[in-house]
């Protein structure tokens, strides 16, 4: 079998990256970041239900730090390959998160089974605790600039941009 | 000793604080069985600690474990501080 792996430069492409994106609310947020994987082939559109769903449930806990989300839900609610989106909001939108609202960097992946992607999931956590990588991804203002500030901090995770 | 990391899901969050806390417990030399748990499946499960983004605590208040909650799940020093005050507790 072959083994499954999970690379956040990789998997994140132009296709799957937009930049100050206007929304009204964070379902829209949500939509928006996760038809990028549907219209990729990604994941079926159900996935992306079952995101927000989550949120409504248990409550907006992936909003893991100050103005960053990571959303997601699991392999069996229809991911077909792994996968992660990326958008930038223009204006931040509330989650409902006492801590961390409001939100202007949402991240959206699907994987395939049950521990492939916490490496890099980890990894992320990382370089999102960094603010400079915040403040370059926040400063992105055309797809092309998100996708590739993103991407070089995943390669060069301890570079820091100049 | 058993240290639990819960979320929603027990896939995404809840692995990336499964990850912190291992890389915590081996910087202090220290030793305990990790698990991650879902909220659909923890009820029942036994832990001394549990570790969980702040926004579960509603979901966590008759908890009979330690419970520590984080409010960003990107700094490991917030999970350090918080999770070793708990250990310290739990050993008093």
């Amino acid at each position: 079998m072959t083994k499954i792996t999970f690379e956040l430069d990789e998997l994140l492409t132009l296709k799957t990256t937009r930049a100050k994106v206007q929304v009204k609310s964070w379902q829209e947020a949500a939509d928006i970041v996760g038809n990028l994987l549907v219209d990729e082939g990604k994941v079926q559109p159900g996935y992306v239900a079952r995101m927000k769903e989550v949120i409504d449930e248990v409550g907006p806990y992936m909003v893991i730090a100050p103005g960053v989300a990571l959303l997601h839900a699991r392999p069996e609610h229809g991911v077909n390959m792994p996968c992660i989106a990326l958008i930038t909001l223009d204006e931040p939108v509330p989650f409902g998160h006492a801590e961390n609202d409001p939100v202007d960097i949402v991240f959206a992946f699907g994987a395939t089974d049950k521990d492939s992607h916490v490496p890099a999931l980890k990894k992320l956590a990382k370089q999102i605790s960094r603010s400079e990588v915040i403040e370059s991804v926040r400063s992105a203002h055309s797809d092309k600039a998100l996708c590739e500030a993103f991407v070089e901090l995943c390669d060069h995770p301890n570079r820091t941009k100049e | 000793m058993i240290i639990a990391t819960l979320c929603g899901m027990g896939f995404g969050t809840s692995m990336m604080l499964k990850l912190s806390v291992e890389d915590i417990l081996k910087e202090e030399g220290l030793r305990a069985k990790i698990e991650s748990w879902d909220l659909g499946s923890h009820k029942g499960q036994k832990a001394d600690i549990i570790v969980a983004p702040d926004d579960m605590a509603r979901h966590l208040k008759d908890s009979e474990s330690e419970v520590v909650l984080i409010h960003n799940l990107t700094d490991e020093a917030e999970i350090k501080t918080k999770l070793m005050a708990a250990i310290n507790e739990l050993q008093a």
